[in-house]
C-alpha cells in the first residue's frame, strides 16, 4: 500500500507579500500588485506590467539574515525565504533523524546576476564569485545549505511547469520509501533574460492580464518563490504536525506539439489532468475548483479551456487563474497556485478571475468572476503548463474525508 | 534495477553508431575536447535541422540512436539531465542584452530553455508521456537515471529513455578558467594524467540510455541503483556512504571488480576521488577515462556507456587507463563522480 502524502507546511513570498499570510491577506483583499519594473534596469522598464517582490536584494538579505560576503543572486534569496518559512512551519527544525529532500524548481536561474556581469565575466576577474551562481543548482543548493539539509537534493527545469514537477518528483521519492518527507517548490526571480525572450515572443501584455477573458492580450510576468513541506503519513506520525490536505494526484505529459505553442485542442493539459484525476482514483464531477494554468495567453487559454470541457464532460467545476494576481511566476508558478489552491481549500473560498469581463466564444464555461465564500471544497485541481508541452497537474484533497 | 537495453551516445571519441568500442582513439589538442558530431540529417529533418542549435541537435540524435540501438518506436517517459542547457543559446542572449534590449531574436531564448531538449525528443518521437527535464550540476543525469528506475519500479513505464548531454563553448570556457579549476591552455587529452599544467580539461557529450523493465537479447547490463550524496563532512563519510550503498544491493566491497574513478587531471579533485575510493574498495580495479571524454556536468553518460559495454563485451579498451586490469569475468562497476566535493555520485552497473 503506497504511502499517503499530507502536506504540512508552506512559504510563499510574491508581488503580494512575503509571507503566506501577507499572500492571503492581499488575496481576500483582491488586491494585486502588477505595474512597472521597479528593481530590474531594462529598457522596457515602463513598457511592461509585472508584479514585483517589494523588497530589494539588500532587505531579502536582511530578512534571511544572511552576509554580503556570499553571493546571493535574488533567485536564491527568494526561494530561501520561502523554503525557510515552510519549513519552519512544519517545525522540520526540531524533528530532526528525517530523511529529507529539498527538490526545487527553477528555469532562468541565477541569470539576474549574471546579466549583469557577463561582460565582466568575459573580460576581467571583478565578478568571478558570481560566475557560478548562474546555473540552476545554485539557488537550490543556497536554500539546502540555509536549511541545514544533507540528503537527497534536485533541480527540475521544466519551463512554466518546473514547481509542479517538482512536487510532483517529490512525492514520488516519498511514496517509494527513499525519502520521508521533502521540502519541494520553485523560485523565480525576474530578469531582462526572460523579460526580453518573452516580449520577443510577443506574449507580454502591457495591461493587466485577462485570462479565459475574449480580450486578452498576454502574459504579466511575476515573481517569486512558494515551497510546500510533503511528509509520508508514517512520517506525520512522528512529527504530529498539522495535516493541511493531501496530495492525492500528480499528472505529467507531453503535448509534443510545438515548442512554445498549445495545440488548439489542448491534447497535452487533458492528458495531464487525466492522469492526475485517474491516480486520485476521483471522478470529474468530485473536483470543486481548478487553479488553471490561464497565462492571459490567446494559446493558453483556449487549449487550455478545451481541455476542461473534453475532460469535465458533467458539470465543469469552478474555474479561475489567479495570475491577475501574482503574475505568471514561471518555475514558481506551479507551487505558489498549489499553495493558493490549498488556501483556497482551508477557507473554502473560490479565488476570482480578475480582470474577467467578456466570455471567450468557444468556451461553454466562464472563470468564477467574483469571489465566492463559505463553500464546501474538498478537492482542488492545479495545473502548470510550460513551453515545451511540459504539462502538468496537482490535486490536493481537504485531509479526514473519505 | 532495471537493464540498459539501448545506447545513444555523440562524444569526443568513436562512438558513433557503427563505430568500434572506443577504437581507434581520438586525439584532441585544441581548447576543449569536441564531440564528434553525426550527419544530423540521419536523424532530423533538415528543414527542421537548420533552426535548432547545436545541442538540441546532438540531444534528438542521440535519443534517436538510442531508440534505435534498442529497436523500439516511442518510450514511456523520456528524461533528460543537463547542467547548462544550450550554452550557445544562452551566450548569444546574453551577447545581444549587453548591446540593446527589445530586439531580441525569440529562438534562442527557446532553445535555451533548459527542458527544450526532452521536449524536442518528444516531439520527434511524439512521445506524449512523462517528459522531465533536471539541471543540478552533477547531480543531472544521476537524478534522470533515480527517476527512470522509479518509473520502472512504479510500473508507470516499462521501458524510459533517460540521457546526459552538455555543451562547452569558447565562450564559457573563458569564463569557468577563472575559477581555477581547468588548464589555461590547452594540452592533449592522452597527456591529461602526464601534464604539469594545474586543472582539468574541458568536454562535452550526450549520451542517452534505454532503461528498461524487462532484460532482453539488446541488454547491455543491468543498472542495479543510483545514489548522491549532497556535500559530506569528510571523504571518510563519502567512503562509509560507498560502502553502504553497495551493501545495500547485497554486495561486499570486494565484489566491485572495477571503479571508474572521478579524476579530472585537477589536483583537489583528484585527491578526494583516490582517497574515498582508497578507503571504501581499495582491492578493487581502478579506471581513469576522462582523458577521452573531458570534464562536464553530465560526464557520467559517458562513464555509463563505458561501464555498460564493457560489461556486455568482457573487453576493456586499452585507451582506458585501468589499474590493475581485472582478471576473470567483470561482474560489477561502480561509476563515482563529484563535482567540487560537493554533489557526489554512485553508479552501480552489473553484467
Amino acid at each position: 500500500m503506497p504511502s499517503r502524502i499530507f502536506v504540512t507546511g508552506l512559504g510563499f513570498i510574491s508581488g503580494l507579500g512575503n509571507n503566506v499570510q501577507e499572500n492571503l491577506d492581499s488575496l481576500l483583499d483582491l488586491r494585486s500588485f502588477i505595474g512597472p519594473v521597479r528593481h530590474i534596469d531594462t529598457s522596457l522598464k515602463h513598457e511592461l506590467a509585472v508584479s514585483e517582490v517589494s523588497l530589494t536584494n539588500d532587505e531579502l538579505m536582511r530578512d534571511a539574515g544572511l552576509s554580503a560576503k556570499s553571493a546571493y543572486s535574488r533567485n536564491a534569496l527568494l526561494g530561501i525565504i520561502a523554503a525557510k518559512e515552510a519549513f519552519l512551519h512544519a517545525r522540520l527544525d526540531k524533528h530532526t533523524g528525517l530523511n529529507t529532500g529539498l527538490i526545487s524548481g527553477t528555469t532562468v536561474g541565477g541569470m539576474d546576476e549574471c546579466e549583469k556581469y557577463y561582460q565582466d565575466f568575459l573580460t576581467n576577474d571583478s565578478k568571478n564569485r558570481f560566475i557560478e551562481t548562474y546555473d540552476c543548482a545554485d539557488s537550490t543548493e543556497k536554500i539546502a545549505d540555509h536549511l541545514g539539509l544533507k540528503g537527497f537534493i534536485t533541480t527540475i527545469s521544466t519551463a512554466c511547469s518546473s514547481a509542479a514537477n517538482a512536487i510532483g518528483f517529490a512525492s514520488r521519492m516519498m511514496r517509494a520509501g527513499k525519502l520521508d518527507c521533502a521540502v519541494a517548490g520553485g523560485t523565480e526571480s525576474l530578469t531582462r533574460f526572460h523579460l526580453n525572450g518573452f516580449n520577443a515572443l510577443k506574449i507580454l501584455d502591457k495591461l493587466p492580464c485577462r485570462p479565459f477573458d475574449a480580450t486578452r492580450n498576454g502574459i504579466n510576468l511575476g515573481e517569486g518563490a512558494a515551497y510546500l513541506v510533503l511528509e509520508t503519513e508514517e512520517t506525520n506520525q512522528k512529527t504530529g504536525n498539522p495535516v493541511l490536505c493531501e496530495l492525492v494526484g500528480y499528472g505529467n505529459a507531453c503535448e509534443a506539439f510545438h515548442q512554445t505553442a498549445s495545440s488548439p485542442d489542448g491534447a497535452g493539459a487533458y492528458l495531464a489532468m487525466k492522469k492526475a484525476l485517474d491516480m486520485s482514483g476521483e471522478t470529474p464531477d468530485a473536483i470543486d475548483y481548478i487553479n488553471a494554468h490561464g497565462t492571459g495567453t490567446d494559446n493558453n487559454d483556449l487549449s487550455e479551456g478545451r481541455a476542461i470541457e473534453k475532460l469535465f464532460t458533467g458539470k465543469i467545476p469552478y474555474v479561475s487563474s489567479t495570475k491577475p494576481f501574482t503574475g505568471h511566476m514561471t518555475s514558481a508558478a506551479g507551487s505558489a497556485e498549489a499553495i493558493i489552491s490549498i488556501l483556497g481549500l482551508q477557507q473554502g473560498i473560490i479565488w476570482p478571475n480578475m480582470n474577467f469581463l467578456t466570455p471567450m466564444p468557444e468556451l461553454k464555461f466562464q472563470p468564477a468572476g467574483e469571489i465566492i465564500r463559505g463553500v464546501d471544497i474538498k478537492l482542488v485541481m492545479s495545473n502548470s503548463f510550460g513551453f515545451g508541452g511540459n504539462d502538468s497537474t496537482l490535486i490536493f484533497k481537504k485531509h479526514g474525508i473519505h | 534495477m532495471a537493464y540498459i537495453n539501448g545506447i545513444g551516445i555523440i562524444s569526443p571519441q568513436n562512438t558513433l553508431p557503427g563505430s568500434d568500442f572506443l577504437e581507434p582513439v581520438v586525439e584532441h589538442t585544441s581548447e576543449f575536447m569536441k564531440s564528434l558530431e553525426p550527419v544530423y540529417k540521419l536523424y532530423i529533418d533538415p528543414m527542421a535541422s537548420r533552426r535548432l542549435s547545436r545541442l538540441i541537435k546532438m540531444g534528438i540524435s542521440s535519443a534517436k540512436m538510442c531508440m534505435q540501438d534498442a529497436g523500439l518506436e516511442v518510450p514511456d517517459a523520456i528524461i533528460t539531465g543537463t547542467g547548462l542547457g544550450s550554452v550557445e543559446d544562452t551566450e548569444k542572449i546574453l551577447g545581444e542584452l549587453t548591446i540593446e534590449e527589445k530586439f531580441l531574436n525569440p529562438t534562442p531564448f527557446i532553445q535555451s530553455t533548459y527542458n527544450t531538449i526532452s521536449s524536442q525528443i518528444a516531439i520527434n518521437l511524439k512521445c506524449h508521456e512523462y517528459n522531465s527535464t533536471y539541471v543540478h550540476r552533477c547531480f543531472s543525469l544521476e537524478s534522470g537515471l533515480i527517476d527512470a528506475l522509479l518509473q520502472i519500479e512504479e510500473g508507470s513505464a516499462l521501458n524510459v529513455l533517460t540521457g546526459g548531454i552538455d555543451e562547452m563553448t569558447l565562450n564559457h570556457l573563458t569564463i569557468i578558467r577563472r575559477l581555477g579549476l581547468w588548464k589555461l591552455e590547452p594540452v592533449r587529452n592522452l597527456d591529461l594524467w602526464s601534464s604539469a599544467l594545474p586543472g582539468a580539461l574541458a568536454g562535452e557529450g550526450a549520451a542517452y540510455f534505454n532503461i528498461s523493465k524487462e532484460r532482453n537479447e539488446k541488454t547491455y547490463a543491468r543498472l542495479e541503483a543510483v545514489e548522491t550524496l549532497y556535500k559530506p563532512a569528510s571523504t571518510g563519510q563519502t567512503a562509509e556512504a560507498v560502502l553502504r550503498f553497495v551493501s545495500e544491493h547485497g554486495l561486499r566491497p570486494e565484489d566491485v571488480d572495477l571503479v571508474m574513478m572521478g579524476n579530472n587531471g585537477y589536483d583537489e579533485h583528484d585527491r578526494i576521488c583516490n582517497e574515498v575510493m582508497m578507503q571504501a574498495l581499495p582491492s578493487a580495479s581502478r579506471m581513469l577515462y576522462k582523458h577521452l571524454c573531458g570534464e562536464y556536468h553530465t560526464v557520467s553518460g559517458f562513464a555509463l556507456f563505458v561501464a555498460a559495454t564493457i560489461l556486455r563485451k568482457q573487453f576493456i579498451p586499452s585507451s582506458l587507463l585501468t589499474i590493475p586490469i581485472p582478471p576473470g569475468k567483470l561482474e560489477t562497476i561502480l561509476i563515482h563522480n563529484h563535482f567540487r566535493n560537493t554533489d557526489h555520485s554512485f553508479i552501480l552497473v552489473r553484467r
